[in-house]
Order: C-alpha cells, then structure tokens, then sequence
C-alpha cells in the first residue's frame, strides 16, 4: 500500500507501523466518576468495520509522525491521511 | 528426429543436455520441451494419481504434465516445468513421480484400481480407524500420489531483491504488449515491459502471418530494438509478474541467470517489488482443449501449442517424421494449425470439426460435424477414433492438437477480488470491470487476441493510461494483418463412460465433475475441494473454465451462473527462496553490534543474541574448562573488585522542553517531575490496560532535559509509545524526544572499587559520596576532554556508575579502564554474569516484566502515585489488578545444587498440583557465587507473607520437582548499604 502523508507525499507502507483505531487518541477524562468504566471502553472495546476505518499509522522508518489515515479496509482504497497531531483530542488537562 | 526446417534457433550453437541420464541434442533458443519434442521424446512423466504416461500438452506456463527435476542435489529444482525451461549446454532434467524407469512405473497399478480413487476418495476412503491416519494412510499417500521432491538440502543459489518506479507497467510483450510500451515509451512516459518468456513478441512468435511484409519476429526484432534505445523504457525478460497487489505496487520475479549452468557467483532471481501509476494488463491467453475419452496420452497437446513448437522451435510433435498429425477443434484456429503444419512439411491426417459447417482453408482433409471419441498408445499416441455421421473409425496418429477456444489470461486483473465477466460472444471469461484501478487490460487478455486487433487495442490502451496522467500519446504506425478473429462453436466435451481428463495434473476427470455433481458438491468451491481440480503447481490454467463449463452443462445452468474461482497471486509458482530475496541465513536479520564488540571478540568473548544485538554472554580465561566458572569468576570479582560491561544496548531517549517535566509524569507511574536537576529515579512504565509495559532510569540533566532509558527489547516500542503519548494524546505539550541509543556507548563499571577506576578517568571531578552520591548524574569530561555523561546508578547491588561516550570512543573507554584498572582487579563481563548479579538482588528483567505482570507483583505498587494522571494508572486500579495477591520472592532449593528451571510452577507443598493449586511460577534462575547455592525469583501467591515457608516448584513437562525456601528476592544487600557507599 502506498500511504499519502500530508508533508512526504505516496509513502510505502513497509516504513509504518500500525496500530489501530484512531479513538484511541479519544482518552478518557482520568478525573470522570465513571474512569474506570470508559477505560476499559476505550481499551478493550473497538470497532471492526467493513469499510472505511480512521487508523493510527506511525510513520517510524521516516519522520516519525504518527498520521490518522482513512482507510476502506475492504479495498484498501486511501481515503486520506492527516498528522495526528495536528487534529483536536480529548486530551487529559 | 523430428526437427524441422526454419525456427527462432540458433543451429550455430548447438548444446548437449540429458532427461533420465540419456544425452541429448539441442540449439540456443530451444526449450527442454521443443529440444526433447525435437529429439522425439514424448514420454515425460507420471501422472499425479493414476501414474498414466503424460506427454508435452503446452507450450508455456500453463503447463500441466511436463513437470520435471532440474540439477541434482542441493540445486535440485523439482516441479520445473519443461515448456519454459530454456536449453543449456549441460542442462540435466529428471522425471518425477515414478518407481522403476519412466516407461514401466511401478505404481501404474494406481490406474487400474482407477475406481478406489474417485472424487473425494480422500475423504471416503481414509475413515476409519482413526488411528491409521497419521501411521499409514498418510505416509503411504505422500509417497504414491504426488510431484517432485525437495532435496531438504540448504538452497546453495544467490538471491536478490530490487525496487523499481514507473509511469507505465506494460505486463505481455505480446502484440498488445509490445505496441502498448512502444506508444507509452514514444510519448516519453518512463515505462517497464516485462515478459515471463526470454524472447518477446508472445503468439507472434509462434504464428506464420506476415507483419506488412515481414516474418512476425522481424517486427518483434525492430520494435524491441527500438524499446532499447529509449532511456525511459526498461525491457524485463525472463520475468514474471506474480501479483497485483495495493496502490499499483506488483510482485515480479525475473529469472536472471536460470538460462545458464547453475554457479556459486551469479544471483539466480531476483524478487522486484514494481510501484507503477498505471499498468497494461498483456498477458494473452491460454487455449482449452476439449475432454474426450482416453484424451491425456503423450502426443495429444494444444493446437496453438503444436503451432508454437512448429513455427518458433522447428519441432513436430510426433515420435516419428512421418507420422501424422490429427487437429481436433470447435473453430477456426485449429485449421491454423493444420496448415502451419502443411507448411512445415508435417504430414497431417485432417482436422476434425465440431462444427457440422466446418470450413476448408487448405489442402487437408476436414471432418465435419465430427469428434474424437477414443486413442489408443499406452506410451505415446498411436490411433485416434473419429465418430463423423454415427461411424467410429479408428486411424493412425503420431500426435493429436486440440482447439477448444482460448481463455484470457485475468487472473493478474482479479488479485483483488474483481470477478472476471463472461462473454457469450467470445466464449470467454474477460477482465472484471471492476479490477484493480489503473490496470488497463489488452489484446488476447482482453477478448481481443486476433493480431491487427490486439495491435491496435494494445495502443488503445497505453494512450488511455498516458492520458489519465496528463501524457499525450500520439498514434504509432501498426503493422498490416491478414488474421481474423477466431470463429467457433461452443464445444466442451465429447460425452463417454468412460474416462475423460479436465484437468491433467491433478486426475481430475468428467466423471469426478459429475461424481460431485451427484454427490452436491456443485458450487465450484466445493467441486475443487472434492476433486482437487484447479490445484497444484498449474492451478487449473487449462483445466478450470473447461470443469466449470461441464459442471454448468450437468446443472443445466449456464457459465456464469455457476460461477469461476477466485485467482490469487501467485500466477506461477515463486520459490520460498526469492520471497527471501537473499535475505536468508545470517542476512534475515542484520546483528547490531555494540561499541565494544570488535574489543570483547579480541578478548575471546563469547556473543548471544539479545534482540537484534550481539552482547558478549562471557569472557574465558585460560584454564576454564565450562562457562559456569568463568561467570562466577566474573561475578566474584565485580562483588570483590571492579567490573565492566557494555549496556549501550539499553534503549535511551532523550526528552528536552519546558513541558518535558509534566510530559514524563504522564508516561511513568512514579512521579518524574520533582526530580532533581542531577539526580536519577528508577520509573516504571505502564500499560493503558494498568500492566507493567517497561522500566528503567531517568535523569535529569537540566530543567528541560531529560534522559530515558528503557529495557533492551523494549527500546523502539517505548520510543513509539512516547511518540504516541505526544503526538495523539498530548500534542499541547511543549517537548521533542529522539532516540539516542546509537548515540552514546555507555559502560557500567560495577564494584566496590569503581569509583577509585573512575577518578582516574574523569577531568577534575569529585566523585565523593558526598558530592555525587547514589542516584546522581552529570555531564562532564572524561580524559582529558571528551564528553561524557556520569551516572550513578547499580543493576547489580554494588557501589555503580554507567559512564556514557559519544559511540565512537567505546572502544577507547574501555581499553582505557582496563589498562587503568588492572591493579584494581577491573574484570569484564557479559551478558551471564549481569543476569547472576540482578538475579542475586532481586532486581526485574525481562522475564519478571513479561506483559502479564504488575507493579504489585514486583513490590512496588506504591509506585504507582495517586495524586496524579498518568498512563494505565486508572487501570492498574481496577479490582481484579489491586487485588493480586501474587509477590516476587526469591526461592531457594533445599538441595543447593540442583536449579529450579524458570518456568516451573509452585505449589504448596504436599498439595495435589493441579491448574486450582497452582500458587505461581519461577521467572529467573541461576547459580549464585554469593549464596553458594542455586536460587530463582518468582511469583508467588501472597508470597510476601510466606517468607520461610518450604513449598514445591514442579516441572511437568520433565517430571521433575524441587523442594524450596521461600526467602526475599533480595539475596545480596537486602538494606542497599553498599549502593550508597
């Protein structure tokens, strides 16, 4: 597969690793009453969709960004791919 | 000899070769195929189950019976296909699948007991009992029914593997394929043309029609010699292109050197991992032929086969020069065939047609409205029955082609699960429209597979390609034509009772494809699991669109109602060693060495693989006669002494920013932020799930620096995590990080005289306890002027530094405290010795941080702080993770010389040992020069309160079990009074 990242332009795959669903930059507020709960969603629980999927990719045989890359798992198509950290989170303040 | 006038070879260069060890004659050009065809040779192997005598029956990758054994011994290359091997002087080939000589198998007894093994005589047959399987029934198989045999020997070839990037893929140099690269390579695109054959031009090759004026491979000639001269165009013979994978990326193998005697020098293949904007799917067509009664003797091949061995290789099918040749068809281009023949001389017995209109194109014999309903020629085609007007007769025929249509080849086109599209008009099964973007089928490959057709079609394509990425390309000058498309009439089989082949390789016969019918294995899933078809090292290329057809006949459905299989790289067989690409051995994984290696290897070192590093595991001396003595020895002597040992291979992170501070408190559990500018603390990293990820130090070198060190194994994981961390959690923070591992060689120096071996190096520093005491850090220069970095930190329980160089000055440092510390006693050691030294203190390693394992189990719960967020801290807190009762003790076996392997498990002793009584497991274990004893670490249920106990550590797995104390795991130093000396 050939990954467009948003500052090198088609990148081979092979320079990425993977690691899965993008929510996992959605992490849960550590001070909420219900923390335990909404950690155990947000580390046990994903979505596996037939389809189109947002995914962490880290680009670690490159320039080391982690990008969020929209992918349709049923055809490989990219829908695109932007720098994580450049997207709003739901960081813990 | 059957050798004719004309041909592509080079009858100035003749070449010797042997098949089953008797020597044959053959020229440049020649395949194994056309040489042993020329030589007569018909005979070439065994069928997969029925051990029948099977023959030539194509001329190229499809190929189903001509399956032989190149080379000997370690070389040995079994299931080579005869068709596309290319002749060289000194080639030897072996059939397969045979005991005894070739001509008087053995296990043809297999062909008579035909009815035992019908479709889904596996799953029938070998039932019951149960237990036979894998004793007899198995083995027995393996050995009757199957192919060519590996050497089991290491492959001595050489291997390569290359990248390459272009506008335009062209996969064919066909007509199609050829026009198609000469019109995108004219228009400047940088285009490859690959080709699986060593010449290209494809079917025009074996055709007679003439190009304008000229013979078909003088066009080939021209345009191949013009593609050379262009810079942007690369010419890949001899490769095939196996996949079509994501994003325009293809898998090809080119065969670099298999044209020539195997040597130790040359690279053999090479794998290319081609990324191209577009492609030109190229690949032409493969004829089918037509099942009819007794229709897999040796003599009874292809049409267009026996066309290509004629025209292109001069070899006439039969055993004998004067014997006829029969061409069996449902269309016009078997009647190509028989005048090719003419051409050549052959004598041809007639062409008998399907069609009750059959035409007449030339001065041969046609039968009309006829078939062929039976042969006889155990060894080699003898006589065919032709049934014409109710009539069975039976003449003489030296060999038999057969013309039932051609199939294009799309299988590159439905690598990603497109399904290919049937064509009534045609008869065929074309590309999917829904195929991989960017691929532009063409040509034969397309349905279009007349020449004028394919030219012109190839041409097409290549401007719509170009045209997709802003490229103009202008028309070229295509050759005038004479051949028109092919006409035909649906014929798939000639009906019997009695046995007629669909697909050769695996003996997979009409009445299999009924048996399964009958039996409902009817979706074409099911009939190829019930009756092999399609498997093997062909894949059913000539065998599964004739199958499905006899199926949809039996259903009474039609083609694409009952469907086609789904194709999968690869299209031909790849070898395992060119997947490789060189990479095998002690190439599949470089080692990474450390600073010191050339230095530890000077000293007769011995190396172990930790990750991808080679550490030195222990340094003998002379006189020591096992590894158990020299570790204690080193041991002893950093507990006596001083020792030295590279730990550069610790991963370490350098952290720099006004928020590094806060950043570290989030990823350790501890807190990192009130640490002191110069001070280091131990931290442990967390999981989200709450389970320990790593541990490790941190020092502070200023306000906003920070250095990370992390476990060996864990080095790029923790630095992707902190990554993670910034990036996808925290992209407010201000801080950066790099991994520094490479960067620095660091080497502890271990002892209690370490700190005296240190003054000696460092420039005007005050290494007193009191100025730089446990847990200290600092920059500072070490001999006269070079860098460094000073920690004081102890893995192994002893007053410890690790001092850290720019890597490039490991060598010298250590060289520099040996000679220096040589009236201390400095000792190195390995790998071996580290392991005793943590074991005896009781610090955790990799074997107590094994992913399953939490803070609380090592002890240090209280770690984890709860007056602050940090990652797996919420989780760690969860009831069934505070709630372990599990605690790292140490174990000491009543018996001092015997170990306790790690791995074993406790109980309480006396007690049944079942998975319910199973109170833990032992982590590390070795022996202790300090304790004089064998002792472990390990998990143990509520072991903090069970100090003194005597328990059982059992291992199953070798029926042994061990009696030991329970004590603490902290063997040497349990207060750390010597740490802080």
């Amino acid at each position: 597969m050939l990954i467009p990242h948003p500052l090198l332009g088609l990148r081979d795959s092979q320079e990425f690793t993977y690691l899965g669903d993008a929510s996992l930059m959605n992490r849960p507020d550590p001070a909420s009453p219900s923390a335990e709960a909404e950690f155990c969603d947000y580390v046990f629980l994903r979505d596996n969709p037939a389809g189109v999927h947002r995914e962490l990719w880290f680009h670690e045989q490159g320039d080391r960004s982690w990008l969020v890359v929209t992918r349709n798992t049923l055809t490989h198509e990219i829908l695109g791919a932007e720098l994580a950290r450049t997207l709003p989170v739901r960081g813990a303040e | 000899m059957t050798r004719l006038n004309g041909g592509l070879i080079d009858r100035t260069t003749p070449l010797s070769f042997s098949f089953n060890g008797k020597s044959y004659q053959g020229f440049k050009g020649d395949t194994l195929a056309s040489a042993l065809l020329a030589n007569g040779v018909q005979l070439v192997g065994r069928s997969f189950k029925y051990h029948r005598p099977r023959g030539i029956f194509t001329s190229g990758s499809e190929e189903p019976n001509a399956l032989v054994t190149l080379h000997n011994g370690a070389r040995s290359e079994p299931n080579t296909r005869a068709t596309v091997t290319e002749l060289f002087d000194g080639l030897q080939a072996t059939s397969q699948n045979h005991i005894g000589p070739l001509e008087r198998d053995l296990l043809a007894i297999n062909d008579r007991l035909a009815p035992l093994f019908a479709a889904g005589f596996y799953y029938k047959t070998f039932m019951w009992p149960r237990a036979f399987w894998e004793k007899l029934y198995e083995p027995l198989i393996r050995k009757a029914a199957g192919l060519g045999a590996l050497s089991t020997l290491p492959d001595p070839a050489t291997y390569d593997k290359g990248f390459l990037h272009c506008d335009l893929l062209v996969i064919g140099g066909g007509a199609a394929g050829l026009v198609a690269a000469l019109t995108a390579g004219r228009a400047g695109a940088s285009v490859i043309l690959a080709d699986e054959d060593f010449r290209f031009g494809g079917r025009l090759l074996a055709e007679s029609d003439l190009l304008d004026d000229s013979w078909p491979s003088e066009w080939v000639d021209r345009t191949c010699a013009e593609l050379a001269s262009l810079p942007n165009v690369r010419l890949m013979p001899r490769t095939t292109v196996f996949g079509t994978y994501d994003h325009g990326i293809f898998g090809a193998v080119e065969r670099v050197s298999d044209h020539l005697p195997p040597s130790d020098e040359a690279v053999r293949q090479t794998l290319w991992r081609i990324t191209a904007k577009r492609s030109v799917l190229a690949t032409g067509a493969i004829e089918r032929h037509i099942p009819f009664q007794d229709n897999d003797r040796p003599g009874i091949m292809l049409a267009g086969a026996i066309r290509a061995y004629v025209n292109r290789w001069a070899s006439a099918p039969t055993r004998n020069a004067d014997d006829p040749v029969a061409i069996f068809t449902n269309g016009d281009d078997g009647h190509r065939t028989a005048l090719d023949l003419l051409g050549k001389g052959v004598p041809v017995l007639g062409v008998i047609d399907t069609r009750p209109d059959a035409p007449v194109f030339g001065r041969y014999k046609v039968f009309a409205g006829a078939t062929v309903t039976g042969t006889k020629g155990r060894l080699g085609l003898q006589a065919i029955q032709i049934r014409q007007n109710g009539q069975a007769t039976w003449l003489e025929a030296g060999a038999l082609g057969v013309a039932g249509g051609w199939n294009p080849n799309v299988h590159l086109a439905s690598h990603h699960r497109g399904r290919p599209v049937w064509d009534e008009g045609r008869l065929a099964f074309l590309p999917p429209s829904d195929g991989p973007k960017g691929m532009f089928p063409a040509g034969a490959a397309a349905g279009n597979g007349a020449t004028g057709v394919a030219f012109a079609d190839g041409m097409r394509a290549a401007q719509q390609a170009l045209t997709e990425l802003g490229m103009t390309a202008r028309n070229i000058p295509l050759p005038h034509v004479t051949d028109t498309p092919n006409a035909q009439a649906p014929y798939w089989h000639v009906p019997t009772t009695k046995r007629a082949w669909v697909d050769f390789q695996n003996d997979v016969t009409v009445k299999d494809i009924a048996l399964a019918h009958k039996e409902n294995m009817r979706p074409v899933e099911h009939l190829k699991r019930w009756t092999t078809l399609g498997m093997a090292t062909d894949q059913g290329k000539t065998a599964n669109i004739s199958a499905l057809a006899v199926m949809a006949e039996l259903t009474g459905a039609t083609i694409p109602e009952t469907g086609t299989t789904i194709f999968r790289p690869p299209y031909t067989g790849v070898t395992l060693s060119v997947l490789g690409g060189g990479d095998t051995g002690r190439h599949f994984r470089p080692y990474r060495l450390t600073p010191t290696h050339a230095w530890a290897k000077a000293q007769g070192a011995t190396f172990t693989e930790v990750g991808p590093w080679m550490r030195a595991q222990y340094f003998p001396r002379d006189g020591e006669s096992h590894w158990r003595q020299t570790v204690d020895r080193e041991v002893q002597s950093v507990r006596k002494d001083a020792g030295l040992c590279d730990v550069t291979t610790l991963g370490k992170i350098d952290v720099q920013g006004p928020d590094a501070a806060e950043f570290l408190n989030r990823i350790y559990a501890n807190t990192m932020a009130t640490l002191k500018v110069g001070m280091v603390r131990y931290g442990l990293m967390l999981r989200e799930d709450g389970h320990l990820f790593d541990d490790g130090t941190c020092a502070r070198l200023a306000e906003d620096h920070f250095v990370v060190t992390t476990t060996t194994a864990n080095a790029g994981a923790v630095y992707r995590h902190l990554e993670f961390a910034h990036q996808c959690l925290w992209p407010d923070l201000d801080v950066q990080m790099i991994s520094t591992t490479d960067a620095w060689a660091q080497i502890a120096v271990a002892g209690p005289k370490s700190r005296q071996l240190l003054q000696r190096i460092v420039d005007s520093f005050d290494l007193s306890n009191e100025a730089f005491p446990f847990m200290a850090c600092a920059a500072l220069s070490v001999c006269g002027g070079l860098r460094a970095r000073l920690f004081r930190i102890s893995f192994s329980g002893e007053l410890a530094y690790e001092i850290a160089v720019p890597a490039r000055y490991g060598h010298a440092l250590i060289e520099r405290l040996m000679t220096l510390g040589a009236d201390l006693g400095v000792t190195p050691y390995g790998t071996e010795a580290l392991a005793v030294l943590r074991i005896e203190k009781g610090h955790a390693a990799g074997a107590e941080l094994n992913g399953q394992t939490t803070a609380q189990m090592l002890g240090l719960g209280k770690m984890v702080s709860a007056k602050k967020d940090s990652i797996g801290a919420v989780m760690s807190r969860r009831e069934g993770l505070a709630q372990d009762g599990r605690h790292l003790v140490g174990l000491l076996p009543l018996e001092p010389q015997s170990q306790i392997p790690a791995g074993s498990h406790l109980f309480t002793r006396g007690v049944a040992q079942t998975m319910q009584t199973d109170q833990g497991w032992v982590t590390s274990s070795c022996y202790s020069p300090h304790v004089g004893s064998y002792i472990a670490l390990g998990y143990l249920e509520n072991g903090h309160d069970r100090l003194g106990e005597v328990i059982t550590a059992a291992n199953p797995l070798e029926g042994q079990s061990f009696v030991a104390k329970v004590v603490s795991a902290h063997l040497v130093d349990p207060e750390g009074g010597r740490l802080r000396d």
